[in-house]
C-alpha cells in the first residue's frame, strides 16, 4: 500500500519565475524508508518542505499529494495544519534553529502535545519523560526546562527524535537529521531513528547527502540533481550497479573519500 | 617547526562581572614538523577551533606559548605571510564588496610588495586552485561553495606561508566537491612544501589527508597517532569513535 504518493510536483519560484522542481513522481510504501540524495541545491529540502506545504509565501506548487487516499494539497490551511505533526512528522537538520530560542524546550514539547492530543500537563510530562528516556537522554525533566541554547545539537536532535515517538506519526520526515553533528552523535542518532521506525512501524523519508548513512538506513533510494530525479531504485541496485552517470559520480567520490580509511582499517583486520 | 607549548585557556562564562571560567583548552603541546599535515579531530565542542585562533595568534592563550620557527606568532611580524588560515564558513571569509582578484591580492597587499606582477599572480593562483581567470572579476555571492573554498584557498598560499591551518575547510562541501578541495590540498602542499593543521570532525577527510592525527576531547589531547598507524589506537575514547563511524 502506498502511504504517501507524490504525482508530477512541480515548485517555482513566482517572482523570478525559477522553476525549482521540474517534475517529480514518487511514492512511499508503509512502513518503507525512502531516501533523497544529491548536492546541496538539488532540491531534496525544497521537495519535503513542498510535501509539508511549508514552503515560503513567495515559492509556488503544482501537483498531486496524496496521502492515505487524501489530497494534501486539496486541504485547507486549517486542515493542513492538524496532518503536520500528527500524521506527518519532520525531522529538522539544524536544532537550534527547529526550537524556539526565547523559550525552554519543553514548552515546545507541551505545546504540541495539548494541541495535537488534548493531554494535561502530568500526562505530556510522563509520556515524554518515557520517549526521552527511549533515545538514551538521561535526566529528561531537567532537560525539558533548558533553553535550546544550552543543549548540544545532538541532544536537540535526540529531543525532535522522542517527541515523534511521543506523536507516532504515520510518516516521518526526516531532513538532513544528522548532517550538523559528529561522528559519535551521528552514529547515536541513525540508531535511534532506526529504533523509531521499528517501533512505530511508521513510513520514513529520509533527506542526505551523506551516501554512508543512506545505505545504512533506506530501503529505496532516489537521486536528485538540479530539480529533477535522476535515478531511483533499491538501495543495493542504486549503490552498486548505478544507471545514470551523475548517480555514479556521487558513488565514486565517495568511495574514493572513504577508501584511504577503509584500507587502513582493513589492514587491521589482517594482521 | 611549528611548537605549541603548555596552552592554557578559559573564557568567562555568564556575565560580564561573573567570576565562574570554563576551561576550553588545558594545557595542550604538540609539534607540527615542516611539509608535514597534522590532523586535529574533535566533537563539536571539544575546543577545537579555539586551538585552531591560538594557533594563528589571534586570540592570546592564558598560558603557553605557540612558536613558529622558535619566534612567539603573537608578534604580526612573525605571522606575516608565513601563517595563513582557511575557515569553514566560506560566504563570510571574503569581503562581499571586493572582487576574486582583489581578496586574493589581500593578503599580498598587507606585505606592501610591487604591484607590477600582481595581475600576472593572481591568474597563475586561480589556475592552480583550478579556477579560470575569468572568476577574476566576479564578486563572492557569484561563486558556489566549493569555488569560493578554492578562492580562500588561493588567498591562503598567495604569500606562500610555511603553514596554513585549515578550520574545518571541507567539512560544509559537498562529498564530490570535497575530494576535489582535499586532492587540490595535496598538489599545493608539494608544490610549496607547506604544513597543514587540518582541524575537522570528520575522520575520513583527515585520514586521506593528514600524516599524523591529534584525537582531542574536551580540551585535552586524548592520543596522538601516525595516520597509517589508525587502526592501532589505545584510548577508548579513540576507540569508540573509528566504531561508530558509518561507512560507505
Amino acid at each position: 500500500m502506498n502511504m504517501l504518493e507524490v504525482r508530477h510536483l512541480k515548485v517555482w519560484d513566482q517572482k523570478s519565475h525559477n522553476v525549482i522542481i521540474h517534475n517529480s513522481s514518487f511514492q512511499l510504501k508503509a512502513g518503507q524508508c525512502l531516501a533523497i540524495v544529491g548536492e546541496s541545491g538539488s532540491g531534496k529540502s525544497v521537495t519535503c518542505r513542498s510535501l509539508m506545504r511549508l514552503n515560503k509565501p513567495g515559492i509556488q506548487q503544482s501537483g498531486e499529494i496524496v496521502f492515505k487516499g487524501e489530497y494534501l494539497n486539496q486541504l485547507s490551511d486549517k486542515e493542513m495544519r492538524k496532518r503536520r505533526g500528527r500524521n506527518i512528522g519532520m525531522i529538522l537538520q539544524n536544532g537550534m534553529r527547529a526550537f524556539d530560542p526565547s523559550s525552554v524546550v519543553g514548552v515546545h514539547c507541551k505545546e504540541t502535545l495539548r494541541e495535537h492530543f488534548g493531554w494535561s500537563k502530568s500526562e505530556i510530562e510522563e509520556k515524554m519523560t518515557k520517549a526521552m528516556e527511549r533515545v538514551l537522554l538521561k535526566h529528561p525533566m531537567e532537560l525539558l526546562n533548558k533553553y535550546p541554547y544550552q543543549l548540544s545539537g545532538g541532544m536537540l536532535q535526540r529531543l525532535m527524535i522522542a517527541l515523534a515517538l511521543v506523536l507516532s506519526p504515520d510518516i516521518i520526515i526526516a531532513d538532513e537529521p544528522t548532517t550538523a553533528l559528529d561522528t559519535i552523535s551521528q552514529f547515536e542518532v541513525v540508531e535511534q531513528l532506526m529504533g523509531l521506525r521499528e517501533s512505530t512501524g511508521c513510513s520514513m523519508l529520509f533527506v542526505s547527502h551523506d551516501l554512508g548513512v543512506v545505505q545504512k538506513i533506506a530501503d529505496e533510494v532516489l537521486v536528485m540533481r538540479h530539480g529533477e530525479i535522476v535515478e531511483s531504485g533499491t538501495t543495493q541496485a542504486v549503490f552498486s550497479e548505478a544507471q545514470h552517470p551523475y548517480t555514479r559520480y556521487l558513488v565514486s567520490t565517495r568511495r574514493e573519500l572513504g577508501a584511504n580509511f577503509n584500507m587502513m582499517m582493513q589492514e587491521d583486520n589482517m594482521c | 617547526m611549528l611548537k605549541v607549548e603548555g596552552i592554557v585557556k578559559s573564557y568567562k562564562t555568564g556575565g560580564f562581572f561573573a567570576k565562574e571560567r570554563q576551561n576550553i583548552l588545558r594545557n595542550i603541546s604538540f609539534e607540527c614538523g615542516s611539509g608535514e599535515c597534522l590532523g586535529i579531530i574533535g566533537e563539536s565542542g571539544s575546543g577545537k577551533s579555539t586551538l585552531g585562533r591560538l594557533v594563528l595568534g589571534i586570540e592570546k592563550p592564558d598560558r603557553g606559548t605557540v612558536r613558529l620557527n622558535g619566534e612567539n606568532v603573537l608578534h604580526r611580524t612573525v605571522r606575516l605571510g608565513h601563517l595563513s588560515a582557511v575557515f569553514q564558513d566560506y560566504t563570510s571569509s571574503i569581503n562581499p564588496y571586493f572582487t576574486v582578484e582583489e581578496a586574493i591580492l589581500e593578503p599580498i597587499t598587507a606585505q606592501r610588495k610591487s604591484r607590477a606582477e600582481d595581475r600576472s599572480k593572481v591568474e597563475l593562483l586561480l589556475n592552480q586552485v583550478g579556477l579560470n581567470p575569468s572568476y577574476m572579476s566576479k564578486h563572492a555571492h557569484e561563486l558556489s561553495g566549493g569555488e569560493a573554498q578554492r578562492v580562500c584557498i588561493a588567498r591562503a598560499i598567495s604569500t606562500e606561508p610555511e603553514c596554513i591551518v585549515l578550520d574545518e575547510a571541507v567539512s560544509s562541501l559537498d562529498v564530490s566537491v570535497q575530494i576535489q578541495v582535499l586532492k587540490l590540498l595535496k598538489e599545493l602542499k608539494e608544490l610549496y612544501n607547506m604544513s597543514y593543521i587540518f582541524i575537522t570532525h570528520d575522520l575520513q577527510a583527515a585520514a586521506y589527508i593528514c600524516d599524523r592525527i591529534i584525537i582531542f576531547r574536551d580540551g585535552q589531547i586524548e592520543e596522538t597517532v601516525e595516520a597509517q598507524r589508525l587502526k592501532d589506537v589505545q584510548s577508548p575514547y579513540a576507540r569508540k569513535l573509528l566504531n561508530s563511524l558509518i561507512t560507505f
